[in-house]
C-alpha cells in the first residue's frame, strides 16, 4: 500500500472563505498581527495506485479545476517575506469521518482500491506570532482538543487508527466486599455516576446472587440507572415546604405533569409519555408525534458535533417511536452567555459564548439540512449564567400513520442494529450528562462526544420507512443514550434479550465487548424482526448501501444475557435492571426572595428604552440563525419563521402543511422565560405556558388541539432550595395544563447544569422550562401572520396590561429585576384564546401578534416594521388594571394573555361582539407614514420613532 | 392526452425528491422516484420516462464539494445511458444539488452536446457562496433568452434558495462569454424591478448574475433557486399581503416541461 497526501486549495482570485473566516476569529481573539490565512483541505489515503491515477484522482475527485488547485505530497511554507505559520488539524483516532467515508466511494467508482482514507485541514498563517499566540489560536479557533489534535510545521503527520484485533478478556469488579468508601471509589473510577445509594443496592443484588458482576453487568446497570435515562430525580417522593406549608409528592412527576395528562383525558391523545415522542392525532389516517431533547454537556465541550448529535439524536426519537414516524419539522432553542463577554473572564476549561454559539448553530444546520428536514421554529435566550453551561434543546415533529403508533415485538424476534457502525465515540455519554461539569472535563470527559454523519442517518431513513409500510419489522427505538444497552434493554424488558456483541459491525477493530454495548455512536437503531423476515428486510436495507445486521434475539426468559464469540459475558435480570433502582425522598423547600421595584423618574419620552430594549440580545433579530436553516424544505411551509414584506419580519409561530395535498396544518411554537424564575418559578412556568399558546393562537392554530412538552434544565437538585424551585415550576405545570386544557404529551429534564470552576467556585444556570406547543390548522388558507397590513385598519390589544415589570426587559436594561413578576389569570387567558382563534377563523384579523419580551412598545414596533407602514397608539385606549397608570409601565409591562390585532374597519362591530367580557381595547392605527408614534394617557408624546430606525436597532445585534 | 412520465432520482443525502415528485404530478406528470442504485442495476429503465430530474439535497453530504461524488457515480456508470436520454430529445431538470451534479458532471452547460460527460477540463463550477455559509432566502429571478423550453420569456419570478454552494464560476471569461453568446444562461437573480445588483439580490455572489444554465438544445436546466417549493400559494413566504392568492411561480416551469413532452414526443 502507498500513502498518498493530497492538498486542495482555492485558486488565486477565488475567495477563501474558510481562510477569511479564521482570520476575523483570529481578529476576535485580539491577535493583529496575522494578514493572512490560506486554508487547504488535506486528504490522507492508502491505497496500491500509482501516480497516472493519483494524479486523476486530484483532478477528477478531490479538485474542483475550475477554482482549486491541488499538490501531491506536503507544501512547505510559502516563499514571501512574511513569516508563515503552518499548522494541520487532524481528526483524533477514531473520530467520524464522514468526507473520508465519501472519498472511499468516489475512489471505489473509479476502479480504485482503497485501504483507508483520512482528511485533515491545513492553515497557512501569514504575519508575526509568538509560540503562545499559535497555541492560542490552534486551542481558541482551529481545533478542538477533544476530538482534534493539531501538528506545526513540517511536524509528522499522526498515525492512522489503530486496527489491533481485540482479544477477549473478561473482567469481573470484586463489589461484594467493598466498604462505602470502597463503593463511592469504584463509582468514580468507572466514571459509573452512581451515588452510594444506588452501589449499595448493586453490592446487596450481588450478595445475594453469591457472585461478583462483570465489567459489563455494572455497566449496563449505571446506563439504565443513570439520572439521563430513568430522571431518579424527578420521579422521586418529595416533602416540598413552601412560605411554611408543607407539600407532599409521591412521586413528583407522575403528580404534577403526568396527572394533568391524565386528569385532562383528551381523546385525541394516542400514546403520551410511554413511547420515544408524544403521539396525538393529526387526521383521520396520520397521527403527529414531538420530542424535544436536550444536548448540553457535550455542546459545551465540542458545540458542533455535540449540537449535532443532539439535533440527530431528537430525530431518531420520532423515528423510533411507534413503528416509526417520518420527521417532517425540526424546533432548535439555545440558551448562551452574552456575546460580548471578555475573553479573560471566561472559566477556565470554557469555551468563549461566541465560539459556542457559532459551532452550535453551525452544528445544527449542518445536520438538520442534511437530513432535509425544515428547521421552523426556535429561540435564543442569552444570559451570563449559561457561559460554562449552554443549554441547546433540540425538537422533532414526524407523522405517523395510525395504525404504526404502537410496537410488538415477542418472543423469538430477532435482534437488528441498523445504520451506523459502532465505535468507540460517545462512551459514558449518558452518565457523563448526568454529572457536574467541572474545568477538567474537557480532558476526561472527551471521549463522551459523539460526532455524526447526517447521510447515514438519511439513508437509515428512507430504507425503514420502505421497511415499515411493508411491514418487515415488529418493533423499533433509537440507539441513543447508554447505546445499545439502552436500546436491547429497554425493547426487551418483558421478554429476555440475548446478544452476540462481536457480531456488531465496527467502524475499527479492537473495541472490547463493554464498549460496544455502551458506545453512543451516533445513527443506530434496534429494530425486532420475525425470523421469516430477516432476508427480505435485509435485502432492502442492502439495495440503497445500509448496514443492517442481526446481533441477538428476543427471549422469554426476562434475563439479558450478552456473550461474546459464544462465551457469556454478563447476564442481569431485566426486573432488576428495570426495577431495581432504589426509590428517593427528598426535601425541597422554596421561599419567596425579598426583593422590591426600583425607583424609576418618569420621562416625557421613552425612545432610548425602546431602541434598547429592541437591541437587547434576548429580543434581536435571530435573522443571522435563521438564515442558515433550511426551513422550508419538503415544501409544507406556511407560516414561515421570518415574514412581512420584506421577508423579515419575526414569526410567532410556524406552520406547515405535513402533507402536500391537504390544507390540513400543524402549528409549533415555544415559550421560556428564564428571568421571571429569579422571582418566582411557578410564575415563570405558567409564563411560558401561556407564550407557547399566545404564539400557536396568533397563527390560527386550535386552542382545543393544544399540546405541550416540558424541558426542565436545572441545577444541582441535590439541593433543597434547587429541587424546591423545580417543584413550584411543576405545579404550575399542572395548574396551567389543567387551566388551558393542553396536555403535556412528552418531556425531559437536564438536571446538574452546574460547573465547578478551578477555583471552587459553583455556577449554576438560571431555573430554565421551556414549553414547547403543537397544535392543528384546520386550514392553512385561514392563517395570519403578524406584519401590519393596511393604513387604515385599527388596532386592538386584547387582555388586561397589569403593573408587572418584575423581570422584564425593561428593568434588564435598567439593571433591575423589580419584584412584580406577570401572573397568569388562566380562566381569563384561555377565554381570550379561545375568542382570538375564533375572530381568526371567521376571517376578521388581518394580523396578529404576541405582546411578550419588551411589551406592547416592542410589540407594536415589531408589526410596524415587518409590514413596512406606521402606527399610530394612544395608550388611553389600553384596557389595563388600575395600579397600572404610568407610561413606562404600560408601554414596556410583559403582563401575560394579551395579543395585538389588526382589524379591517369594516369589521369593527363583528370583532366587538366577539370580544365581549374580554378586557380589549382599540389603542390605534396602521399609518402609512413609517412612524411609531405612542400617545401617554396625559397626551405626551413618549414613543416617536421612524420604522427604518426601528428596525435597525432591532438586527443590527446579532448580525454577526 | 398522452402520460408524460417523469423519474426523480434518489441517492444517499437527495432530500427535495418527495416535494419535485408532487410538483411533477401536480403539473400532470406520472412521477416516481428511483433510487441510483435501481438505474444503475438497469440504465435501459430510463427508456420508460420522458422527464429526468436530479433534485435538491446533500448528495453524499456534500463531502469533497457539493455535488461532486454523485456527479463522479454518474459519470462512471450512466454517461451513456444520460447521452441517449438527451439526445432522444427528452428533457432533464436540476434543482440546486441537482443542478451542481449537472454542471459537475460536464452536462452543462453541455458546450459539445451530451459528448461532454466526464469530470476532466469542466468549464463551469458552482462553488462556495461569497457569504461562506448556507442561506435560505427568497430571490427574483429574470428569464434570459428563449432557448431554454422550461421557462416562460419575459415572465420575472420569484423562488427561494436554500444553499451553501451556488456561486457560480467560469474557467475564464471566453468561458463567460460564450454562456451568454450562445443562450446558455437561463436566469438572473435580480432585484424586483428587473435589474441585477449585489448581495442580497445576487445571493451568493454568482458570477454575470447568473442563477440558471440550459444546454444547447434548451432541453435541460439546471438552477439553484427551488422551483418545487412554490407550487401552492401558501409557499410564499408573505402570502397574507398578495392580493393574488392563485399566485405560484414554481409551477410553471413544471408545467412547461410537461406540456414540451406531451407536445414534441
Amino acid at each position: 500500500m502507498k500513502q498518498w497526501r493530497f492538498e486542495v486549495c482555492n485558486k488565486a482570485g477565488f475567495p477563501d472563505v474558510q481562510g477569511d473566516n479564521v482570520l476575523d476569529d483570529i481578529k476576535e481573539l485580539g491577535i493583529n498581527t496575522i494578514e493572512m490565512v490560506h486554508s487547504a483541505r488535506v486528504f490522507l489515503i492508502e491505497a496500491d495506485f500509482e501516480k497516472d491515477f493519483a494524479i486523476r484522482a486530484a483532478e477528477e475527485l478531490l479538485t474542483d479545476m475550475v477554482c482549486e488547485d491541488y499538490y501531491i505530497g506536503r507544501s512547505g511554507a510559502p516563499a514571501g517575506p512574511e513569516k508563515a505559520t503552518l499548522i494541520e488539524v487532524h481528526l483524533k483516532s477514531g473520530v467520524t469521518d464522514p468526507v473520508a467515508e465519501s472519498v472511499v466511494a468516489g475512489l471505489s467508482d473509479m476502479g480504485a482500491k482503497v485501504k483507508n482514507v483520512r482528511t485533515a485541514r491545513k492553515y497557512v498563517l501569514l504575519g508575526n506570532i509568538t509560540d503562545a499566540q499559535r497555541d492560542m489560536i490552534s486551542r481558541r479557533v482551529l481545533a478542538n482538543d477533544c476530538i482534534e489534535d493539531v501538528i506545526y510545521g513540517s511536524d509528522e503527520e499522526p498515525p492512522s487508527a489503530h486496527t489491533k484485533a481485540y482479544e477477549l478478556e473478561i473482567s469481573e469488579i470484586p463489589i461484594r466486599k467493598l466498604d462505602d468508601d470502597g463503593l463511592v471509589e469504584l463509582s468514580k473510577k468507572k466514571d459509573l455516576f452512581l451515588n452510594l445509594r444506588e452501589m449499595q443496592t448493586i453490592q446487596k443484588h450481588y450478595q445475594d446472587l453469591k457472585r461478583d458482576p462483570s465489567d459489563i453487568e455494572l455497566e449496563t446497570l449505571a446506563q439504565t440507572w443513570s439520572e439521563h435515562c430513568v430522571h431518579k430525580t424527578l420521579t422521586s417522593s418529595v416533602d416540598m415546604e413552601f412560605n411554611g406549608e408543607k407539600i407532599h409528592y409521591d412521586n413528583l412527576l407522575k403528580d404534577t405533569v403526568f396527572k394533568a395528562t391524565k386528569d385532562l383525558n383528551k381523546e385525541w391523545c394516542i400514546s403520551v409519555f410511554a413511547d420515544n415522542a408524544g403521539v396525538v392525532a393529526f387526521d383521520d389516517k396520520t397521527a403527529v408525534c414531538f420530542k424535544v431533547e436536550t444536548h448540553n454537556h457535550p455542546s459545551a465541550l465540542d458545540p458542533y458535533g455535540g449540537a449535532a448529535t443532539g439535533i440527530g439524536g431528537v430525530i431518531r426519537d420520532p423515528m423510533g417511536t411507534g413503528m416509526g414516524a417520518k420527521p417532517v419539522a425540526n424546533t432548535d432553542i439555545f440558551c448562551f452567555g452574552l456575546p460580548d463577554k471578555k475573553l479573560d473572564d471566561i472559566p477556565k476549561g470554557v469555551l468563549h459564548p461566541k465560539r459556542i454559539m457559532k459551532g452550535v448553530v453551525s452544528g445544527v444546520r449542518d445536520y438538520g439540512n442534511r437530513m432535509g428536514i425544515p428547521t421552523i421554529n426556535g429561540a435564543i435566550y442569552f444570559d451570563d449564567r449559561y457561559t460554562a453551561n449552554p443549554l441547546v434543546f433540540c425538537g422533532n415533529i414526524g407523522l405517523i400513520p395510525n395504525d404504526m403508533c404502537f410496537k410488538h415485538q415477542q418472543s423469538g424476534n430477532i435482534v437488528m442494529v441498523i445504520g451506523g457502525k459502532t465505535g468507540r465515540d460517545g462512551i459514558h455519554g449518558a452518565t457523563f450528562s448526568s454529572g457536574q461539569m467541572t474545568h477538567e472535563h474537557e480532558t476526561i470527559f472527551s471521549h463522551a462526544v459523539q460526532i455524526g454523519n447526517a447521510i447515514t442517518e438519511k439513508k437509515m431513513l428512507d430504507t425503514l420507512l420502505q421497511a415499515r409500510d411493508r411491514g418487515l419489522y415488529e418493533a423499533i427505538t433509537d440507539c441513543g443514550a447508554g447505546g445499545l444497552s439502552s436500546a436491547v434493554g429497554e425493547m426487551g424488558e418483558k421478554l429476555g434479550a440475548e446478544v452476540d456483541l462481536e457480531k456488531v459491525p465496527l467502524k475499527y477493530a479492537g473495541l472490547n465487548y463493554t464498549e460496544i454495548w455502551i458506545s453512543e455512536a451516533q445513527e443506530r437503531m434496534v429494530i425486532s424482526v420475525k425470523p421469516e423476515k430477516v432476508d427480505e428486510i435485509s435485502k432492502l436495507f442492502a439495495a440503497e448501501d445500509v448496514e443492517a445486521t442481526v446481533i441477538g434475539r428476543f427471549t422469554d426468559d426476562k434475563k439479558l444475557t450478552l456473550k461474546y464469540n459464544g462465551q457469556q459475558v454478563g447476564q442481569l435480570d431485566m426486573e432488576f435492571l428495570h426495577e431495581g433502582i432504589c426509590k428517593y425522598s427528598r426535601k425541597a423547600t422554596w421561599k419567596q426572595p425579598k426583593l422590591n421595584e426600583p425607583v424609576i423618574d418618569q420621562k416625557d419620552n421613552y425612545n432610548d428604552e425602546l431602541l434598547g430594549i429592541l437591541s437587547s440580545y434576548n429580543v434581536a433579530s435571530k435573522e443571522w440563525v435563521i438564515r442558515q436553516y433550511d426551513h422550508e424544505v419538503q415544501g409544507g411551509s406556511v407560516v414561515k419563521p421570518l415574514t412581512g414584506a420584506a421577508n423579515d419580519g419575526p414569526s410567532d409561530a410556524a406552520v406547515i402543511r405535513p402533507k402536500l395535498n391537504s390544507d390540513r396544518g400543524v402549528a409549533v411554537s415555544c415559550g421560556m422565560n428564564p428571568m421571571y424564575g429569579d422571582i418566582d418559578p411557578y410564575w415563570m412556568a405558567l409564563a411560558g405556558i401561556d407564550e407557547a399558546i399566545r404564539n400557536i393562537v396568533c397563527v390560527g392554530a386550535r386552542p382545543d388541539r393544544i399540546a405541550i412538552l416540558d424541558n426542565f434544565c436545572w441545577g444541582d437538585c441535590t439541593k433543597p432550595e434547587t429541587l424546591g424551585s423545580v417543584v413550584r415550576a411543576s405545579q404550575a405545570c399542572y395548574d396551567g395544563a389543567m387551566g388551558f386544557e393542553v396536555p403535556f404529551i412528552s418531556g425531559k429534564d437536564s438536571l446538574n447544569n452546574e460547573f465547578l470552576c478551578d477555583d471552587g467556585t459553583e455556577i449554576s444556570i438560571p431555573s430554565t422550562l421551556l414549553i414547547s406547543a403543537m397544535s392543528i390548522v384546520d386550514d392553512v388558507n385561514k392563517c395570519v401572520m403578524m406584519d401590519a397590513k393596511q393604513p387604515g385598519n385599527l388596532l386592538f390589544v386584547v387582555g388586561l396590561t397589569k403593573n408587572e415589570l418584575g423581570g422584564s426587559h425593561y428593568y434588564k436594561i435598567k439593571g433591575h429585576l423589580g419584584a412584580n413578576v406577570p401572573t397568569v389569570d388562566i380562566k381569563t387567558a384561555a377565554a381570550t384564546a379561545k375568542r382570538i382563534y375564533k375572530a381568526i377563523n371567521k376571517g376578521l384579523v388581518v394580523s396578529c401578534h404576541d405582546c411578550s419580551e419588551g411589551g406592547l412598545a416592542v410589540g407594536l414596533a415589531e408589526m410596524a416594521f415587518a409590514g413596512g407602514f406606521g402606527i399610530k397608539a394612544d395608550l388611553k385606549g389600553l384596557a389595563k388594571a388600575k395600579d397600572c397608570n404610568r407610561a413606562d409601565t404600560q408601554l414596556f409591562s410583559e403582563s401575560n394573555s394579551r395579543y395585538i390585532v389588526e382589524i379591517e374597519p369594516d369589521k369593527f362591530d363583528q370583532f366587538a361582539k366577539l370580544m365581549l367580557n374580554i378586557p380589549f381595547g382599540q389603542i390605534g392605527k396602521v399609518t402609512d407614514d413609517k412612524k411609531v408614534v405612542i400617545f401617554s394617557e396625559d397626551n405626551k408624546n413618549v414613543i416617536d420613532i421612524d420604522i427604518e430606525t426601528l428596525k435597525k436597532a432591532w438586527q443590527e445585534p446579532l448580525s454577526l | 392526452m398522452k402520460q408524460v412520465k417523469a423519474l426523480v432520482l434518489r441517492a444517499a443525502g437527495v432530500n427535495c425528491d418527495m416535494e419535485t415528485q408532487y410538483a411533477l404530478e401536480k403539473a400532470g406528470a406520472l412521477a416516481e422516484r428511483v433510487h441510483i442504485n435501481r438505474i444503475i442495476e438497469n440504465p435501459s429503465c430510463l427508456d420508460d420516462y420522458q422527464i429526468l430530474v436530479f433534485p435538491g439535497g446533500f448528495s453524499y453530504g456534500d463531502d469533497v464539494a457539493a455535488g461532486k461524488i454523485l456527479a463522479n457515480q454518474v459519470v462512471h456508470h450512466l454517461a451513456d445511458a444520460l447521452k441517449k436520454f438527451i439526445s432522444d430529445g427528452k428533457v432533464v431538470l436540476g434543482i440546486c444539488n441537482g443542478f451542481q451534479v449537472l454542471v459537475k458532471t460536464g452536462i452543462l452547460p453541455g458546450f459539445n452536446g451530451g459528448d461532454n460527460i466526464n469530470l476532466k477540463d469542466l468549464p463551469v463550477s458552482i462553488t462556495n457562496n461569497d457569504s461562506g455559509k448556507f442561506e435560505d432566502r427568497w430571490v427574483h429571478l429574470e428569464p434570459a433568452g428563449d432557448k431554454c423550453i422550461f421557462i416562460n420569456p419575459g415572465q420575472r419570478i420569484y423562488l427561494p434558495i436554500a444553499h451553501g454552494e451556488g456561486k457560480v464560476v467560469t474557467k475564464d471569461t471566453a468561458t463567460l462569454d460564450r454562456l451568454k453568446s450562445d443562450g446558455h444562461v437561463a436566469f438572473r437573480y435580480v432585484d424586483s424591478e428587473g435589474n441585477t445588483g449585489k448581495f442580497p439580490i445576487n445571493p451568493n455572489g454568482s458570477t454575470d448574475s447568473i442563477a440558471g444554465l440550459t444546454d444547447p438544445t434548451g432541453r435541460v436546466l439546471g438552477l439553484m433557486p427551488h422551483p418545487e417549493r412554490f407550487v401552492h400559494n401558501t409557499q410564499h413566504p408573505h402570502w397574507g399581503r398578495l392580493k393574488d392568492r392563485s399566485r405560484a411561480d414554481g409551477i410553471t416551469i413544471f408545467n412547461n416541461a410537461v406540456n414540451y413532452v406531451r407536445d414534441n414526443l
